[in-house]
């Protein structure tokens, strides 16, 4: 798998901040899980915590002296280390495999499958059949579509496992479409839900005279 | 015991460059003997700050030092487990808080999974050029932080240290989202172009 499609400078510095919206940071947390170029950018962006944490001027502490454990437990689960195609991060949220995805239809050759995320955000599966053209829709606030099998191609080329479109609303409108023959699964965040319904009535309009 | 106490006043505590050097030390006192006065004195030093980070990100007091508390002893059940030689022990402080912080948070979010970078398999004595090398990144990224125009600074601040996102920065500066983004891009590739050549 090579990895042409990266994140945007201001979403990685916002990542390594821990300062993006859950399903932002979810859809980004997994494209750097894939991806060591952008694994070494995060790393390189911690530098900057660092020396905003250094410069921070203290808070004294209630308990001046460490609670010391009185046996040492391991904590933590384990980090899910993902499957082909689905990225750690996203395991808890998706399960362990893309066959095994109870999609939703939404039009024709269009299906999705919501993905609980809280309030943060709109974070989605969809899954196009080959060919299939996702309607032309402008954005409010950010948009990251993760590529997780086929490709998904649009006026700035082509995403393939791995890739990501880091798009907002300067970006005008966009269509991208399926892989002609592969076709496309791919995980969509977006920053605020109600612009994804609005996404949705489109989806629905050519079919249903919504 | 020599006291590396924090006097908690703005601008009256030790920088921690102050015992940069003893960090690795006191590190692989824990790492290799559960040192409970290395501990002490590595809690004393971040403590305060780890506190008073989780209360810029909307932590109150009580949970602050909880979660203040939680972050170090992060680090003294993954001491044996750091990499010297792949960060900075406060670039290590700094992944652990942030993570825990969006932990708590989100609990719905699998973001402790973004790595806490230093880890790695076997730790030994660092390398002494790759030493040097993070050392001058880390000057670097502060002297490039420092270097700043203010509107740019102000952004990454509002990112790091409260957790903003892009457009709670924009409807907090009041200015348009793209603004804030492109602010926050040049930042990144102004921090980014000074560690070239040390890679």
């Amino acid at each position: 798998m090579t990895i042409t499609r990266h994140l945007d400078g201001a979403t990685l510095m916002s990542l390594a901040a821990g300062a993006l919206p859950g399903a932002l940071a979810a859809v980004a947390a997994a494209h750097v899980a894939m991806c060591a170029r952008c694994r070494d950018e995060v790393a390189h962006l911690e530098r900057v915590g660092a020396a905003l944490l250094a410069d921070l001027p203290g808070t004294e502490m209630v308990r001046p002296e460490p609670v010391m454990p009185a046996i040492d437990v391991p904590r933590g689960a384990a980090v899910s280390t993902g499957g082909d195609e689905i990225p750690g991060p996203l395991v808890r949220l998706v399960g362990g495999r893309l066959d095994a995805v109870r999609w939703r239809w939404i039009a024709p050759g269009l299906w999705h499958r919501p993905l609980p995320i809280g309030g943060q955000g709109a974070l989605q599966l969809l899954k196009g059949s080959p060919g299939v053209r996702v309607p032309e829709h402008a954005h409010s606030g950010s948009e990251l579509t993760l590529v997780l099998r086929g490709a998904l191609i649009d006026r700035t080329g082509r995403y393939g496992p791995g890739d990501v479109a880091d798009v907002d609303e300067e970006i005008e409108r966009h269509a991208p479409a399926a892989d002609p023959d592969a076709g496309c699964i791919c995980v969509v965040a977006n920053e605020q839900p109600s612009r994804f319904r609005n996404l949705l009535a489109r989806l629905l309009q050519p079919w249903h005279g919504l | 015991m020599v006291g590396l106490s924090i006097i908690p006043i703005p601008g009256g505590q030790l920088p921690l460059t102050a015992h940069k050097g003893i960090m690795a030390d006191l590190l692989r006192r824990i790492a290799e003997r559960a040192d409970p006065a290395a501990f002490r004195e590595l809690y004393e030093a971040y403590g305060p700050r780890v506190k008073a980070y989780m209360m810029r990100r909307g932590a109150d007091a009580g949970t602050a030092e909880d979660l203040a508390q939680e972050t170090l002893l992060t680090v003294w059940r993954k001491a044996a487990l750091y990499a010297h030689d792949k960060g900075s022990m406060t670039t290590w402080v700094f992944a652990i808080a942030r993570n825990l912080r969006i932990d708590r948070l989100r609990r719905e979010v699998p973001w402790q999974e973004l790595p806490e970078g230093r880890l790695a398999q076997a730790s030994g004595d660092p390398l002494p050029d790759e030493a040097m090398a993070e050392k001058q990144r880390q000057q670097r990224v502060q002297a490039a932080l420092a270097g700043l125009p203010g509107e740019q600074k102000t952004v990454v601040a509002l990112a790091y240290l409260e957790g903003l996102s892009h457009s709670e920065i924009a409807q907090r500066l009041d200015m348009p989202l793209g603004t804030v983004k492109s602010r926050m891009r040049i930042a990144y590739q102004k921090i980014r172009s000074v560690l070239e050549g040390v890679e």
